[in-house]
């Protein structure tokens, strides 16, 4: 019955599921407000599993597709489907929202039903910024997805949340605005058309490329984020609450990374190759400057933070490559970040719940209170480090063959990453596991509960599945991937 | 006789409204104190009785009336429709905060039924005279509702300031009118667009002209840089006059402005459309700017209008079909928008307090979780944030700018934007981030409690669907033009 619209009910299970939270009401029916956003999570999550077992691996066509007039004064469609890029990261999104859900459990006693009701919107519009194939769709969700984090920041965020929120929002919204009067430009050269499929093969002059390539550039850009418009990031994540950190890294810098594959390359194919460079430089920048910026963190939110950036320069660098392995390292890279970066962030979050504080410094010797905490935080620091076997390590690998190819400079400097990474993060590991037991405080601490090892347990899978067999992942983006280069590398110029 | 009778069919509406008003204003007379509510449930009956008599003759094609001096087109009818649905909100909104300022007299209700009259008029006008004439209603009755409230020196203040500048705006229509009328010889716009349209030797008197008239034109709407009166008497005005003024005027003042420049100046396209640039980017610009520094909601809200009203422009200064109706679509978004956000400030205020600084506003989502998120939606809708109404408002107008390849100023127009977005974000922030400082309850009266509900909602679902509405302004103005 519902065949012909599992991505509808992708989108909209959640947000309906939200608003079913919001009317719990006030803070007296918590328990209830938690139970109905683990169902509607849950949910979403099962009505996402037939992308996965009924995905033709064989085209690089859409698949689930759905089409509906939307708005016919201006030729809008409500128009849905994946291809084998967008479906793995509507999958993350259901699945990682389960996570937040969980995670937020005890932690969040305040306007519970709120914080979940926002938690469950946003996944449903995230994913429907995954399955838009309608530019003004694609905008309306890319944008609407800001709401709802802003009030996370804004309501359950640290002492200096309202500047970090604040900022967040007007960074991207810079970038999407600019966005937008393109897109409204390639209505009128395409003739009058709002789909992103028939902008693949607009015809655009060299000049309306460059300047239309810059706009999208800050629009997805500022999202990634890319280095210098970067600095919103660790603001939003040291004021954001444990599930908006997850959310931001896990799942929203991917809208950012995944609106280059979406939108600059294929449309602006022209001016992706002509300033390839400049973004290659940007990524670059991100890999070795971010990484040793990260070094410098005292804040383990901070760390983490810096080191999402630099990872992302791997996603963007891989990209420009312009070639299968590239793109689609940059693509394992993504999912990839998206556990690792949820489990690290869940991680932290677990020590902030039990001694309120993110200094590294505050820590020191939790391997003797928390010894099973201790086993999980190493295998995820390990993958943040990109060791073998982990899933960091596939998408990286992928990315420095595909830049070695390319030259040899831009893998020498990307590799620098094997070592930054591991710097930062293993030496705030050992500060913050090993050692002394100096801070009285710690020795009170308790380990992990059952509900703990749920979240990293099940995301420690994830990592160690994705690292030891990639094949699956990139057998579902392969198709797709090689579809896009073909556009790409096609002329868009009249 | 009956000849005589039927020219005047089309007027309908209009007669109905102003017998209605005359019958208010001796029943008032006639009660004492507690029984004001008559006046109340018959301004609301002559609002939907109006309505009635619109929605039975809905014309499919314009028909000229009265000479030539009125006319009954789609554009008309559905611009008459809106005004009274936003007249009817002003009035609900507004019983609780008249009742309690001893305001809820007759004189309110016979003075907006009056400025209604006069937007019905402007509306309906295709002539220089009825479109003065109607604008001079309303402007009269705008400047007593203002003040109304006699003991109140800052209402006085601002009803001075707005009488004085409003009469010279006036004058300098009038100005540029004659003008025209001394080159084209006619004061019936579909006159004057054909002779301008073969063509005339008289260019001086005629660029002359049509600056007086864009001059007085955005002296109404209050574009920068004849926007000065625009903050003082929002906040001088008692709320309740300032949601009237707020709302319903701007829907008139748009076709105002689409009938004298799209439909009679029409062929002068060239000579406007540069001016009318210059008024939209100054406005967004002061508009959005001022607002952040306001700490007073009504004076923060009045700054925004201003920007709002260059956004507006944008559209018209399109000069197409497309933009003209991408305009009435932001006007009347617009429109239900400030309602909200007055309304909202309306609901809030109790006797003695009046709700309109910011800081009022702090921690409302702990106060009425409801009410804050009704406000949240209509300030994201302000700020042009999907998936709110607002969003689509600025995209057509945007896309009617690019068409006729002014992608600059859709670039200038949407960096204004984001920085009128900070202070509508700020509002968001007071009401969902801090903690509230006064925790008197709040028990809006039902009505209007369900009314603003409506309202805010309607932004969500105009927001999710907007085809409708963007269909009717498509039709109202294809089916006139």
């Amino acid at each position: 019955m519902f065949g012909q619209s599992i991505l509808s009910l992708v989108i909209w299970v959640p947000i309906l599921a939200g608003v079913a939270v919001l009317a719990t009401g006030s803070d007296r029916n918590a328990m209830l407000a938690r139970w109905i956003a683990l169902a509607g999570a849950l949910l979403g999550f099962i009505v996402a599993i037939p992308l996965v077992t009924g995905f033709d691996t064989g085209t690089s066509a859409m698949q689930f597709v759905e089409k509906a007039e939307w708005i016919p004064a201006f030729n809008i469609h409500y128009h849905l489907g994946v291809d084998g890029i967008s479906m793995p990261l509507i999958l993350l999104n259901s699945f990682i929202t389960v996570l937040v859900v969980i995670a937020g459990w005890q932690v969040i006693q305040d306007n519970v039903a709120q914080y979940m009701a926002a938690f469950l919107i946003m996944s449903g519009l995230i994913n429907g910024v995954f399955a838009s194939l309608d530019g003004i769709l694609f905008y309306v969700f890319f944008e609407g997805m800001l709401i709802p984090l802003y009030l996370i920041v804004g309501v359950w965020g640290g002492p200096n949340r309202v500047y970090a929120a604040f900022k967040f929002f007007l960074y991207t919204l810079l970038g999407s605005l600019l966005m937008l009067v393109s897109m409204i430009y390639l209505y009128f050269q395409s003739g009058g058309s709002f789909d992103i499929q028939t902008w693949h093969t607009t015809t655009l002059g060299m000049t309306a490329q460059t300047l239309m390539f810059f706009a999208f550039l800050l629009a997805f850009g500022v999202k990634v984020p890319m280095w210098p418009v970067h600095t919103w990031l660790p603001d939003a994540h040291v004021e954001a609450p444990t599930g908006g950190s997850v959310v931001l890294a896990a799942i929203t810098l991917k809208v950012g990374a995944y609106g280059f594959l979406r939108f600059i390359l294929p449309i602006l194919p022209d001016a992706s190759a002509e300033f390839a460079w400049f973004v290659i430089a940007l990524s670059l920048i991100a890999v070795a400057y971010i990484g040793l910026v990260a070094l410098a963190q005292s804040d383990m939110k901070k760390l983490i933070a810096y080191s999402s950036i630099a990872h992302m320069g791997f996603v963007t660098l891989g990209f420009f490559m312009f070639s299968p392995l590239g793109v689609e390292g940059g693509l394992v890279q993504m999912i990839s970040h998206g556990f690792v970066s949820a489990a690290l962030f869940l991680c932290i979050g677990v020590m902030y719940d039990r001694l309120h504080s993110r200094q590294i410094k505050d820590y020191g010797g939790l391997v003797n209170k928390m010894p099973l905490f201790a086993a999980f935080f190493m295998l995820f620091a390990m993958a943040n480090a990109g060791l073998p076997a982990t899933s960091g390590f596939v998408g990286e690998f992928m990315v420095i063959m595909a830049a070695t190819k390319v030259n040899f400079w831009f893998a020498f400097v990307a590799a620098t990453t094997l070592i930054l990474g591991a710097a930062y993060t293993l030496w705030m590991y050992k500060r913050v596991v090993f050692g002394e037991v100096t801070n009285p405080r710690v020795e009170e601490l308790t380990d992990i509960n059952a509900r703990e090892i749920l979240l990293l347990g099940m995301l420690a899978v994830c990592v160690l599945a994705m690292g030891l067999y990639p094949k699956p992942f990139t057998d579902v983006m392969h198709v797709s991937v090689v579809d896009l280069l073909a556009h790409v590398a096609q002329s868009k110029l009249p | 006789m009956s000849d005589f009778l039927t020219q005047f069919a089309p007027a309908l509406p209009e007669i109905f409204v102003l017998a209605m008003v005359s019958l208010i204003l001796l029943i008032d007379a006639a009660v004492d104190d507690s029984k004001r509510y008559i006046a109340y449930v018959l301004s609301l009956a002559t609002v939907a009785g109006a309505a009635f008599l619109t929605v039975r003759d809905l014309s499919t094609m314009p028909v000229l009336a009265l000479g030539g001096l009125f006319i009954d087109d789609p554009l008309a009818d559905v611009l008459k429709l809106f005004l009274y649905l936003t007249v009817a909100m002003v009035l609900v909104y507004s019983r609780d905060y008249l009742r309690q300022r001893g305001l809820y007299k007759g004189e309110f209700f016979v003075l907006a039924l009056f400025a209604l009259l006069g937007m019905m008029v402007m509306v309906s006008a295709s002539h220089f005279l009825t479109l003065y004439l109607g604008l001079e209603l309303l402007s009269l009755s705008l400047y007593a509702m203002v003040a109304l409230q006699r003991d109140s020196s800052v209402a006085t203040e601002a009803a001075m300031k707005y009488f004085v500048l409003g009469a010279l705006a006036s004058g300098m229509l009038l100005y540029g009118m004659s003008m025209v009328y001394g080159v084209t010889g006619s004061l019936a716009l579909a006159d004057i667009a054909q002779i301008l349209a073969d063509g005339t030797d008289l260019r001086i008197p005629l660029v002359f002209g049509v600056v007086f008239i864009v001059a007085g034109l955005a002296f109404k709407l209050g574009a920068v840089p004849f926007h000065m009166w625009v903050p003082d008497v929002y906040h001088g005005a008692p709320t309740a006059m300032t949601l009237f003024i707020g709302s319903a005027p701007k829907i008139a003042a748009f076709a105002f402005v689409v009938r004298i420049l799209g439909q009679g100046l029409e062929s002068q396209v060239g000579e406007w459309r540069d001016m009318l640039v210059i008024l939209a980017v100054l406005s967004m610009a002061v508009g959005n700017i001022a607002a952040i520094a306001q700490t007073n909601l009504k004076r923060m809200l009045a700054y925004s209008t201003i920007s709002h009203m260059g956004f507006m422009l944008l559209g018209i200064l399109a000069g197409s079909q497309n933009g003209y109706g991408s305009a009435m679509f932001y006007v009347l978004v617009y429109a239900l928008m400030s309602l909200g956000s007055f309304g909202m400030i309306l609901l809030l205020s109790r006797a003695g307090f009046e709700s309109d600084k910011l800081e009022d506003f702090k921690g409302l989502n702990r106060r009425s979780p409801w009410l804050a998120f009704v406000m949240l939606l209509l300030m994201f809708s302000m700020a042009g944030i999907p998936p709110t109404v607002g969003f689509y408002a600025k995209l057509a107008v945007l896309q009617a700018v690019v068409e006729i390849g002014y992608v600059w100023l859709a670039v200038a127009a949407v960096l204004l934007s984001l920085i009128g977005a900070f202070y509508y974000l700020r509002i968001v922030k007071l009401m969902y981030f801090d903690t509230p400082h006064d925790t008197t309850p709040i028990a809006p009266h039902y009505d209007s409690q369900l009314v603003m509900s409506v309202n805010g909602l309607a932004v969500l679902a105009l927001g999710i669907l907007p085809q409708p509405l963007m269909a009717v302004c498509v039709y109202a103005i294809g089916a006139s033009f």
